[in-house]
């Protein structure tokens, strides 16, 4: 398998009034082609900030501070402007969060079909750009003539469609979906993930799945991440993650999941709150929540420990 | 569409009752006023028999309410009447002065939507940076200058030490007014009989009073764009936008502006009144010969008829103007539905 994604100890810092948020603090992450993987992690992890860094849309005054993030072998961190505009939505699409507030309120949905396909294709003839946008909305479930409205007036789950839809028009290589579904309700979250995992095939996507919600991380990934305090506490194929997680935060993360099966007179929670980033605790990021921390945890923090072909960063396994 | 017809019906029907309350605030502030148009005109020393004379040829020995009513129904008729001072319709008057307003108040707001817009929008995109501070600061700074100090200051600068642009008035001596029949718009009018060089003389005289005016009011929307903007800039679509690669520039004049400008359309509807206030200062300053200097000096002199009919067709310019920007809304936004 080629490799297309491998980030390489990247730091993003976010310098503000009372000291610097290190949002993320030495991630290093390999994505092969084709592969889903799932980045999990309560709010505030550093999952949607990893996501922003690799097509450098950090809002100011966050910034990459070290690292290399290499697409291809090519490092984003060095591209220059113009570089990593080619990329942006041409080789590598993002969608977001809220559908209903992605798309621009005052402009037709072909207009900006057309306007993102001409970025990218210069000399492209607006007639055939228009052709595009139908047929990839006919493959998305949408009828073609939607194209001529404005997007107040689509559902939610339609315009979640159209922002992948104009994410795939370039057919990029690489999708990073950052929450796609928070938003959308449970039975068109359904719909929308299963369509997502057809477009995989079709396209032959990788796809980066930021979600904190591990249900459909389930249903779609190959691999999961799971990123606490702007670390990576672990990552490893779904299934072994799921049956058997090494990571505290990992195990106190599955345990958090509602099960109709188990007879729980109340839902097992993790104490504490997620870490100060601007003075993360010593150590290792989640001794202080940690149920099995031992002495080392507090002053020393793991390295990257491999165990049955799984990555772990956790003194429990040294 | 059968909506935004009915809407415009009931919008031009709302602004009758407007005329009328405005209308009797006038009628009863300008005779409390102190002074009459007959004392006005003879001085203070006038023999008691020759002002009571005059009092009663202009009707104004009559018990107020009729006179209040008599000055009603000759309105719901469409007359303005006469003028008490002068030998002159007021309506005539009006049609005389209306074009030099609407040439400067045009060009006026032309220069202050565009300084005001592009400066605000590009503060924005420049937050915190040295542009955006320098663009904040003469936000506020225009803002707080009085618009006569900033024509003397403009006449002082451009017409008196470097000595390029006329101080006063509409055209130069050697343009003769036979040019100017027609619409009494002298831009369209020398258009109209191709006579560029009146033209251009025309152009040189408004520059310094519509930039004045502009100028002033650029300050609100300065600061306006930018808070707009920067709220703008922030939402979803910007970064949405930014990860499909479009230029930031385009973002930023495009996508954002477009979505900034409903509110500042708003503002310039409600501004209107405020140019219309600056326009009787920049005529007075200027010498230019419109609405605002003829009310300024029909009030010296008490021509009740002439004042009263001048802030009428001031307030129905306000309310024009806040109608079709009412209109442009739902060109702009598709949202937004009458």
């Amino acid at each position: 398998m080629e490799q297309i994604l491998e980030l390489k100890d990247l730091k993003v810092q976010f310098p503000i009034n009372i000291g610097t948020v290190r949002a993320i603090d030495g991630v290093s992450l390999k994505l092969e082609q084709g592969e889903v993987m799932g980045l999990v992690g309560e709010s505030g992890c550093g999952k949607s900030t990893l996501g922003f860094s690799i097509l450098r849309l950090l809002r100011p005054p966050g910034r990459i501070v070290s690292g290399e993030i290499l697409y291809h072998g090519q490092d984003i961190v060095q591209m220059s402007e113009k570089e990593i505009l080619s990329l942006r939505g041409n080789k590598i699409a993002m969608i977001f969060q809220d559908p209903l507030t992605s798309l621009n309120p005052l402009f037709r949905i072909d207009q900006q079909f057309i306007e993102t396909l001409l970025t990218h294709e210069k000399g492209l003839e607006k007639k055939s750009a228009f052709t595009r946008a139908e047929k990839i909305l006919e493959s998305l479930g949408i009828s073609p003539e939607r194209l001529l409205e404005y997007p107040h007036q689509m559902s939610g789950g339609m315009r979640q469609r159209i922002m992948i839809g104009m994410g795939l028009i370039l057919n990029p290589d690489l999708l990073i979906a950052d929450e796609p579904t928070t938003s959308l309700d449970v039975i068109v979250e359904a719909q929308f993930l299963d369509l997502l995992n057809d477009l995989r095939r079709q396209y032959n996507l990788t796809i980066i799945l930021i979600t904190h919600n591990l249900g459909n991380v389930a249903q779609l990934a190959d691999r999961i991440t799971v990123m606490y305090g702007g670390t990576i506490a672990e990552t490893g194929p779904a299934g072994a993650i799921f049956e058997d997680p090494l990571h505290p935060y990992s195990q106190g993360l599955l345990a958090s999941i509602p099960n109709i099966k188990l007879d729980q007179p109340k839902l097992m929670t993790m104490p504490g709150s997620p870490p100060d980033l601007v003075n993360p605790p010593a150590g290792c990021v989640f001794h202080p929540r940690c149920p099995r921390a031992i002495d080392i945890c507090k002053v020393e923090r793991p390295g990257v420990i491999k165990q049955d072909g799984r990555l772990v960063s956790c003194w429990l396994y040294r | 569409m059968r909506n935004l017809t009915r809407y415009i019906i009931t919008r031009v029907l709302l602004t009758i009752p407007m005329v009328l309350i405005l209308l009797s605030i006038l009628f009863v502030v300008l005779r409390l006023t102190p002074g009459d148009p007959v004392s006005a005109m003879l001085g203070g020393h006038a023999p008691e028999r020759v002002i009571e004379q005059k009092k009663e040829e202009l009707g104004l020995n009559r018990p107020m309410v009729i006179q209040y009513l008599d000055y009603l129904w000759q309105v719901c008729r469409l007359d303005l009447g006469e003028s008490m001072v002068f030998k002159q319709r007021v309506t005539t008057a009006i049609a005389e002065k209306l074009p030099a307003t609407i040439e400067l108040t045009f060009f006026g707001l032309i220069i202050t939507l565009f300084l005001g817009v592009f400066m605000g929008a590009y503060a924005a995109d420049r937050r915190r940076q040295i542009q955006d501070s320098a663009i904040r600061l003469y936000g506020i700074v225009v803002y707080c200058i009085p618009v006569y100090w900033m024509g003397l200051m403009l006449q002082l600068t451009f017409g008196i030490w470097l000595d390029i642009l006329p101080i006063a008035g509409r055209t130069g001596p050697r343009v003769f007014a036979s040019t100017f029949e027609k619409t009494g718009f002298y831009i369209l009018d020398t258009i109209l009989v191709r006579d560029f060089s009146a033209l251009g003389d025309v152009m040189i005289h408004l520059i310094l009073p519509s930039f004045t005016l502009g100028l002033v009011l650029s300050g609100i929307f300065v600061r306006l764009t930018r808070a707009n903007m920067l709220d703008v800039l922030r939402a979803d679509y910007i970064i949405a936008a930014e990860a499909r690669g479009i230029r930031h520039r385009k973002i930023v004049y495009k996508h954002a502006l477009k979505n900034a400008f409903i509110p500042i359309l708003t503002m310039m509807g409600l501004q209107v009144a405020l140019l219309m206030a600056g326009a009787v200062l920049t005529e007075t300053t200027f010498s230019w010969p419109g609405m605002g200097r003829l009310l300024l000096e029909r009030i010296y002199l008490r021509d009740y008829p002439t004042i009263q009919g001048t802030i009428i067709v001031f307030a129905l310019i306000v309310a024009s103007v806040s109608l079709i920007v009412d209109i442009i809304y739902a060109i702009v936004d598709p949202r937004i539905r009458y």
